[in-house]
This record gives C-alpha cells, sequence and structure tokens, in this order.
C-alpha cells in the first residue's frame, strides 16, 4: 500500500518519512521470527518448521484482523474513558513521534485548509478560523501509547461527531480516513468516529496546539492507541475502502483500541 | 506414611492401568507450554519498548523483532493461551483433578515437604501423588495464570474493562502486575524444568502418560 504524499500548500514538503526507519528493523516489512531462540525451542519441541516467515506473518496478519472484529465487538459506543482532575496531567507531556520534535512539520496558519472528501454532503475545505469558531469541549484522558507508556492530557475542540454531523456525513460508512501534514496516516471504525470523546482537537492545555503536538489539528480518541491519534491532519474522508495507515501497514493492529 | 497413602490412593482407583497424566492432562500442559514460550518471548520484546526498569530482555531471547511483529505474537498466542487454560481448567474441576490432587494443603505439611525437599530426603518414588509442596506450588501457579490474563487483559482495555484495571490499581500499575506475574510464572519454570530434568521420569509421564 502506498501512503499519500500529495503536496500540501502550507507544508514543508521536505518533511517526509526519511525517520521512519530509525524506529524499524532492517528490512522492516520482513523477518518478525529472527532473533528468536525461544522459537527455536519451540520448532524443536513441537517437531514441525514454521519459520517460514512469510506464512508465518501472513498467518499473524490474518490474527490480527481477526482481532480487529474482536475488539470492534468489544467496543461500547457509549462507555466514556476515564478523565482526571487537573492535578492529574502529566507535565511535561511527552513528545512522541517517528520523527524527532525539531522534525515535526511546519503548517502554516494562515494557508491551512482542512479538505473533506468521501461519503460527504458539503466537500468544502475548512479553513482554521472557521475551525476555530466551531463549539468546542474538554477532556483530561489518559494517552496509552503503544509502547507501553501513558500520559495524561488536557485536549480541547469540537466532537468529531458533530462535525461529521454538520457536514452531512454518511455515518453508514465504515472507515472515516485521516491524511497528515506530512504524509502520515490513519483510519478509524465509524462507532469509534462517533464516540462522544473522540475530538478534533485544536488546544492542549489550554493553549493553542503547539506544533509538537500537532499543530494545528488533531484528532483525540481516548478510546485508542495514541498512534491512531492523528496530528497536523489536513484531510479528512469519509469512506467504505479499507485503507489502514502508516503503522498498520507495517504491522501494528489496525483497530488498536484501549 | 507416604508409602501407605500411595497405596491407598493406587487401591481407591478403580482400573490400575489408569495413567498418572490423563490425555487431557497432558495435551493442555504442551499446549500451554508452547503458548507460555509465545507470550513470555514476545512480551520481552513489548517490554523492551518501554521498560518499566533499568534493563531490558536482549533480543536474542525475544520474538517478534520489533515492537509491531511482537504485538502480532502477543495477540496471537493469547488465544491459544485462554483457549487451553479454560479447558484445563473446566476439566480439573469438572472431573475433579484439581480437588483430588491439589487439596488440602496444610501448612505443616508444606513446611514438612519443604525441609525434607532441601535435605534431598523428599521421595517423589509416586508420580501420581503430589506433596504439599508441589501442591502449593501447582495451585500458585494456577492462580498466577489467572492474574496475568486478566492483568494483560486490563493492559489491553483499560477503557473497555476499566472496572477491571481499577481492580489492578490502574492502568499504570496493571503493568506492574502483569510483569511481576511473568516473573512468577519465569521462576516457576526454572524450578520446574530443573525438576523434571532430575526425575526424567516425571517427564515421561507428563508425554506419554505414565
Amino acid at each position: 500500500m502506498s501512503r499519500v504524499r500529495k503536496a500540501i500548500p502550507g507544508v514543508d514538503t521536505k518533511l517526509l518519512i526519511k525517520d521512519a526507519a530509525k524506529l524499524l528493523p532492517q528490512p522492516s516489512r520482513r523477518l518478525f521470527l529472527r532473533g528468536a531462540a525461544s522459537l527455536g525451542a519451540l520448532v524443536a519441541l513441537t517437531g514441525c518448521d514454521i519459520v517460514n516467515e512469510e506464512s508465518a506473518e501472513n498467518a499473524l496478519r490474518v490474527i490480527s484482523r481477526f482481532n480487529d472484529r474482536v475488539q470492534a465487538f468489544m467496543f461500547h459506543p457509549d462507555k466514556l474513558a476515564p478523565t482526571y482532575p487537573e492535578s492529574a496531567i502529566t507535565r511535561p507531556f511527552p513528545f512522541n513521534a517517528y520523527y524527532s520534535e525539531d522534525e515535526a512539520p511546519e503548517v502554516d496558519r494562515d494557508s491551512y485548509k482542512l479538505e473533506i472528501a468521501g461519503m460527504v454532503d458539503n466537500k468544502t475545505p475548512w479553513t482554521l478560523d472557521q475551525l476555530y469558531a466551531l463549539p468546542q469541549v474538554s477532556q483530561i484522558t489518559r494517552h496509552i501509547c503503544v509502547e507501553g507508556w501513558s500520559a495524561i492530557g488536557k485536549w480541547s475542540g469540537t466532537p468529531l461527531k458533530d462535525f461529521l454531523a454538520r457536514i452531512g456525513a454518511d455515518t453508514r460508512a465504515n472507515y472515516v480516513y485521516f491524511i497528515c501534514a506530512e504524509g502520515y496516516s490513519t483510519s478509524i471504525d465509524m462507532p469509534t468516529a462517533l464516540h462522544p470523546q473522540t475530538q478534533m482537537t485544536f488546544k492542549f492545555a489550554d493553549e493553542i496546539l503547539p506544533r509538537k503536538y500537532g499543530f494545528p489539528m488533531k484528532i483525540r480518541m481516548p478510546t485508542k492507541l495514541g498512534f491512531k491519534n492523528p496530528k497536523h491532519v489536513v484531510s479528512l474522508v469519509v469512506t467504505n475502502d479499507f485503507r489502514g495507515g502508516y503503522w498498520e501497514d507495517q504491522g501494528y493492529n489496525w483497530f488498536s483500541g484501549s | 506414611m507416604t508409602v501407605e497413602t500411595s497405596e491407598v490412593h493406587a487401591l481407591a482407583i478403580p482400573g490400575a492401568d489408569a495413567p498418572i497424566h490423563p490425555l487431557w492432562v497432558r495435551i493442555t500442559h504442551w499446549t500451554n507450554a508452547i503458548a507460555i514460550v509465545m507470550m513470555i518471548g514476545s512480551g520481552w520484546q513489548i517490554y523492551d519498548a518501554s521498560p518499566l526498569f533499568r534493563f531490558t530482555f536482549p533480543s536474542a531471547i525475544t520474538l517478534g523483532e520489533w515492537l509491531g511483529g511482537a504485538l502480532l505474537w502477543h495477540f496471537a498466542a493469547m488465544w491459544l493461551l485462554v483457549v487451553n487454560g479454560l479447558v484445563y481448567i473446566t476439566l480439573g474441576i469438572a472431573t475433579g483433578r484439581f480437588r483430588r490432587k491439589l487439596f488440602p494443603i496444610r501448612p505443616a505439611d508444606v513446611w514438612a515437604d519443604l525441609v525434607a525437599a532441601l535435605r534431598g530426603k523428599l521421595s517423589h518414588a509416586d508420580l501420581s501423588v503430589y506433596n504439599a509442596v508441589q501442591k502449593l506450588l501447582y495451585l500458585g501457579i494456577i492462580l498466577t495464570g489467572v492474574v496475568i490474563v486478566l492483568s494483560g487483559l486490563s493492559i489491553w482495555k483499560p477503557v473497555q474493562y476499566q472496572e477491571l484495571t481499577a481492580l489492578f490499581g490502574g492502568y499504570d500499575a496493571a503493568r506492574y502486575v502483569h510483569f511481576f506475574a511473568m516473573s512468577t510464572i519465569v521462576g516457576f519454570l526454572v524450578v520446574h524444568i530443573t525438576l523434571a530434568a532430575i526425575v526424567p521420569k516425571s517427564l515421561r509421564a507428563m508425554i506419554i502418560g505414565r
């Protein structure tokens, strides 16, 4: 699957995915079985040679898709993530991305537009001033990283559910797909998109969302792992087509619900 | 005393040919062995992505190559572990095997058998009867299995199952519980495998039943 890397006005196009490789093994898309002494013992134990990497990896991906369905079943549309008092906020809130902090995308405030596509009545792009004029709510919730650590932060913005209603999105569609300024992408299931705490976020800790946390807009979902919360979002697509995402295509579980 | 008990025990069982470990015990035992090796190997790799302590597991002994691969392994092997574990516990209760083999556990017996074991004087001639230390360890490891599955579930679903996560003291605390349960299992395995190597016929009994 190829990522969308079209040039977006106001975005430094040099800030592409080059650093992602730092986080990944070489080569990244295979070799899930290497370096596994324990697996050698397993093979000896069972006497069957399952170390055919490609078929083993395919089997793991099939199970991961099965786990997507299990998690969709476990997901309660009305179950709210726990919220916390201001005193519980993690300071400083950790920066985390597949690029270093000084490589975070720089989005120009004035030329920024949120593009709308897919199964939506009104596809007019949104300027930042228009987005800022939307009613905002705050949440203090726990951000849980796929790596295991967690941190509590305060995010403010407009519920995605309300925005989808406003643009006339067909909420019977399966997915909402997000594209970010530097080419990152992710997609989510519609029930999560309609969850009351899923938020188009414009502020972090009551300040305009800083560059490192995703200026000008991120999607905050306390019901999903951190990597499913895209930053610097420039495009929103309502679709029935499964489009995966940046990390998902490399092996992270797609649903990744908390 | 031990000899008498085992004679009574042997007489009490209809059909002297009954295997020491019935087939379902042997199948679930080895299935569990495979599942637990995969869970621990991939779990170590996941741990390395955000270590709780000042050490990481060398990649030579982990499974999955990187975080994403390890997570795929972990969340695949969990099905094997949980389904097999449920079959084992259900049959263990339903057949009365747990009650017969693991109970009663009296503290005085545990102490006496522990002292005897450390002096090298604890007989394990009759594989069908567990001494008090074995009973305690086997019961303990079954309970640890329950804890590691529930703490794992509470880390995986801290929103959907937030009540369970709260029971473990919250998300971050549940990670420590999960880690210490793993450590307990690894500690058990060291003792368990060492003793099985010292008493080879116990290994044979777990494979062919006698």
